[in-house]
């Protein structure tokens, strides 16, 4: 049997072809067309790649950071994916995250710029695919660097073997990314910019925090950086392998992609389910119940446990 | 005038947005009209991934690899386009890279012709307006997905 | 004694409180306004190799001219020889070409140094080109006391707007500090500074964000030379602004006017400066160059002119008009001649020089100075926070987080989108398109120009002692690692030895790193 374009494609890829990477995570990207397929098939060959997730409030380097981590894993070929939010009105985006790392990352990395192509279920599945299709075809480690602003993108950085979390020095950062619950996802910190004013509050600030959370056999370290002067960066891979190792001994790995993998059906089973509920909502008995709801003949809530018990999940209406 | 605060609807969801390249070769750091566009194109529904300033042809090439984009979009501002835009264009053709490079910038209406028979396939010259832009840009798209 | 054309005499100024040449200036720094001198015509030249720009200045001298201005090319800009790999297609294109000491020779070959004022136009590498000037007067008998003239030597609004930067902030306004001292202490005539916001409106900035982020770097080296150990009275007089003026007539007269007034306070109050030199505002104006349109250029004649005219009864130093052909290519002569011609019926046609600030005391002339004035503190408070009580830190802080950048793409995408949205008419663009004609001849420059700069680098290269540039650059990398060395004397012996532009910013580099932006979009 001669080899398909898509055998062709994974087999450049994991030779090193970056052309060939570039086009596979597009596939991925894209529902429909070739994605499952890509999917199927990088799934069967993935599992190998450490995956390190790196969020934090916009504006603490986290680029940089990356950037920065990817050339001192001293790895052949580490991959970072850098994520950014479309914009909600056109579903355009400027990514600048690429510009951020690639003077400091070496010519070995791979580096893509993915948007959230405002569907937030979307990148739930989208970014495990394209950490799938870069641990598929050799990549390791991969990082996967997130705004730490929303809760879809802390729990696609959260979604990683290692989550890092990326503050800067003052108050106010801890305690935003306490609200935003970076606090509870974070297995590793940084302080940038450690050369500022009070860097050493800022961890001091961190591990009373840390005092008060839950008790754990892995306390997060806290390390200080200066990303654009490359200060601190290897003590922060120490940091990250030394976590890697403390999952493995543990037996925590194991669990913890185990998890993962159970989120992301879920995920993928909450994604099919809100298209079955958008076909029953645009059917023509969807718009009927709507009409009454509007007149003020029924509630909302009769409405919808109407429509959920005369829609058949077996055979959904055609659209 | 179309206005681009009007224009754009939203990509259809099944439809891949176009994914464009912006950046600016050498040395000049004229700016302003790259980050204008860059925001253009967004606000027209389209993926930029801005490299900004000092890029080389190697490294437009390899985000062009590793982003698959569809258009390498670079501004001039400095009478070098002569030199640069077919640089850019030969150093693409070098890699394979099958990408359209559309050029912006303070171009003289006489250089267009210079530039489209060395490879360039699109030049936006100075005052053109943000429909233009968008326009030219998914036609060049377009262009290169039907070869 | 001046009149208006129909014979009616005019008092020097007309006032009912403040004068023009009173404290805080914001009526204009003399009571006599052009009167006592008119502004100074400065045209902008340069391209090709120095020899061509050597005949451009003669020409200029022969027709009774007595202030030179150097536009350099681009890779003289960023520091980089004409032989680097991405210079070609840029060498001698948007101004003169220089490498070495021998390019700098020829520009002012056989010009009396201390007969003329000359001005460079050049930030990231000001003190090489400061140096090479320097050497060339020495090589001519010309003393350091008696040159006159300006450097921009302005770093910090590249890292916001212009972008033509080489070393990372502060080893930049070290270096900028150490031409400051070196006027200071050797050339009394010269101005080390000019602090520009002219490139900050030209990325798309407002009027009130070019007066606060240019007065801002201002405060930021009063402050850099200040901790260097001078007192502010021993270099404030030195310092000189660069401003824009745009199309809006009233706004702009308001912001000269503002920047008089917040200059004159600022040093006095916050810096503590006692000589009324000190104080005064003193700036060079060039119109808008993003205000030229490619449609129809030669409505850019008109636009000009009263860009101009806000500038003159802004009550500016000196200026230079835009030729009208800008927006397509570099000035031919004769656009370039027109736009002489536009200054000279300013000042001697339209009786815009007989009253100093004629416009003063105009209800609203006043209160868009003083809205400029808090729309600048505003960002000025922003700023000084920022930085702790420091505005030099609260300048560095704002580079770094990219929010000057940040804010001036902001506003440059708002003007582009009332443009498009036909909400802001630009005439000829957007509205009364028809009767574009197309475009007129314009000025290129051949390819021979670079070919012939790089033998002369190449014939440079070959005859200098390469032993003693080794020596001296080897100097420059010691000297540069130590803070407290004054940087001026080791690039002045590296010059001599013929060292390249390029070879010393290389040295510094080395020491020093070179910049990368965090873009900001």
């Amino acid at each position: 049997m001669s080899p398909t374009p898509l055998d062709e494609l994974f087999e450049a890829a994991a030779a090193g072809n970056r052309r060939a990477m570039g086009k596979l995570l597009t596939m991925v990207e894209q529902p429909g067309g070739a994605a499952s397929e890509v999917s199927e098939r990088a799934h069967r060959q993935a599992g190998h790649a450490r995956v390190i997730g790196i969020t934090g409030a916009p504006g603490a380097g986290k680029s940089t950071i990356t950037g920065r981590l990817a050339a001192a894993s001293g790895a052949e070929r580490p991959a970072v994916l850098a994520i950014d939010p479309s914009s909600p009105l056109t579903g355009g985006a400027v990514l600048g995250d690429r510009v951020r790392m690639d003077n400091h990352i070496g010519s070995s990395s791979f580096i893509r710029s993915m948007a959230t192509r405002g569907h937030a279920g979307g990148l739930a599945v989208a970014v495990p695919d394209a950490v799938r299709v870069l641990d598929a075809v050799g990549c390791d480690p991969v990082l996967v660097e997130t705004a730490g602003v929303g809760q879809v993108e802390v729990s696609i950085a959260a979604a990683a073997d290692t989550t890092m979390v990326v503050v800067t020095p003052g108050w106010g950062d801890a305690v935003q990314a306490n609200k935003a619950g970076l606090l509870e996802v974070a297995d590793v910190f940084a302080v940038n910019k450690a050369d500022r004013p009070d860097a050493r509050g800022a961890r001091r600030d961190l591990e009373l925090m840390l005092d008060l959370g839950p008790e754990g056999d892995w306390r997060p370290p806290v390390v200080l950086t200066i990303a654009t002067e490359n200060e601190g960066i290897e003590a922060l891979w120490v940091e990250i392998e030394r976590h890697t190792a403390h999952l493995r001994e543990s037996g925590a790995l194991g669990r913890r992609r185990g998890l993962r993998l159970r989120n992301e059906v879920v995920d993928r089973i909450e994604l099919g389910l809100r298209g079955r509920v958008l076909q029953i909502i645009d059917s023509e008995a969807g718009s009927k119940a709507l009409g009454r709801v509007e007149r003020r003949e029924v509630s909302p809530g009769s409405a919808a446990e109407a429509l959920l018990a005369s829609s058949n999940p077996q055979h959904p209406e055609e659209s | 005038m179309s206005g681009i605060s009007s224009c754009p609807a939203p990509a259809h969801p099944h439809e891949a947005p176009i994914r464009v390249v912006l950046a600016k070769l050498g040395l000049d750091g004229h700016d302003r009209g790259l980050k204008v566009v860059a925001r253009t194109l967004r606000d027209a529904g389209i993926e930029v991934i801005y490299l900004g300033l000092r890029q080389t042809t190697d490294s437009i090439v390899a985000a062009c690899e590793q982003e698959d984009a569809d258009v390498i979009g670079l501004s001039m501002h400095n009478a070098g386009h002569l030199t640069l835009a077919p640089r850019m264009v030969k150093a693409a053709r070098d890699a394979a890279l099958d990408v359209p490079v559309v050029i912006g910038g303070i171009v003289p209406a006489e250089d267009v012709a210079t530039l489209i028979s060395a490879g360039v396939a699109a030049v936006l010259g100075p005052g053109a307006s943000a429909a233009q832009v968008v326009s030219t840009v998914k036609a060049a798209a377009l262009q290169a997905a039907g070869r | 004694m001046a009149e208006t054309m129909s014979g009616i005499p005019l008092d020097p100024f007309y006032s009912d409180g403040l004068r023009p040449g009173d404290y805080p200036y914001t009526r204009g720094l003399h009571p006599t306004g052009y009167r006592g001198k008119l502004w100074t015509m400065r045209m902008f030249a340069g391209f090709g190799t120095a020899a061509d720009t050597n005949a451009r200045f003669h020409a200029l001298l022969r027709a009774g001219g007595t202030g030179l201005s150097t536009a350099f090319d681009m890779p003289t800009l960023m520091g980089r020889d004409s032989d680097y790999e991405w210079s070609e297609g840029e060498v001698g294109r948007a101004g003169v070409a220089v490498d070495t000491l021998a390019d700098m020779e020829d520009l002012f070959a056989g010009i009396e140094l201390d007969k003329v004022t000359t001005s460079m136009t050049i930030n990231g590498p000001a003190a090489i080109l400061m140096a090479m000037y320097v050497v060339v007067a020495e090589k001519n008998g010309v003393s350091r006391a008696d040159l006159g003239g300006t450097i921009q030597n302005d770093i910090l609004k590249e890292y916001q707007a212009q972008k033509e930067y080489i070393f990372p902030p502060r080893p930049s306004v070290r270096l900028i500090t150490d031409l400051i001292r070196f006027t200071t202490a050797e050339m009394p005539r010269w101005h080390p500074v000019s602090i520009s916001g002219y490139h900050i409106r030209e990325a798309g900035a407002t009027a009130a964000q070019e007066l606060a982020f240019t007065l801002a770097n201002g405060f930021a080296y009063v402050e850099a030379a200040v901790d260097a150990g001078l007192h502010v009275d021993d270099f404030a007089p030195r310092l000189s602004f660069f401003f824009n003026a745009h199309s809006d007539f009233f706004e702009e007269v308001g912001k000269f006017r503002a920047a008089r007034r917040i200059w004159a306070t600022w040093l006095k109050e916050r810096y503590g400066a006692e000589n009324p030199k000190s104080l005064m505002c003193r700036f060079h104006t060039q119109t808008a160059g993003a205000s030229l349109t490619a449609q129809q250029p030669e409505n850019n004649i008109a636009r000009v002119a009263i860009q101009a005219l806000s500038a003159v009864l802004g009550g500016t130093q000196s200026l230079h008009t835009d030729s009208y052909d800008e927006a397509l290519a570099l000035p031919t002569e004769k656009a370039a001649r027109i736009a002489l011609r536009t200054q000279q019926i300013l000042a001697h046609e339209t009786g815009a020089a007989s009253v100093a600030d004629p416009l003063g005391g105009a209800h609203f002339v006043e209160w868009i100075t003083d809205e400029m004035v808090r729309q600048a503190e505003e960002i000025f408070a922003r700023i000084d926070q920022l930085g702790n009580g420091s505005m030099l830190e609260g300048v560095y802080a704002g580079i770094e987080d990219g929010s000057f950048a940040g804010e001036i793409a902001d506003a440059a995408y708002r003007y582009e989108r009332e443009v498009n949205a036909g909400r802001r008419i630009i005439v000829g663009v957007n509205e009364f398109t028809e009767g574009d004609g197309g475009e007129s001849s314009l000025l290129s420059i051949g390819h021979d120009t670079e070919e012939l700069q790089l033998k002369r680098l190449e014939q440079v290269r070959s005859r200098r002692d390469d032993k003693a540039v080794r020596a001296s650059l080897a100097a420059l990398v010691q000297a540069a690692e130590q803070p407290d060395i004054n940087l001026m004397a080791p690039i002045i012996d590296a010059v001599r030895a013929y060292a390249t532009e390029g070879e010393i910013v290389a040295a510094l580099e080395s020491v020093f790193g070179t910049y990368v932006e965090n873009a900001v979009v």
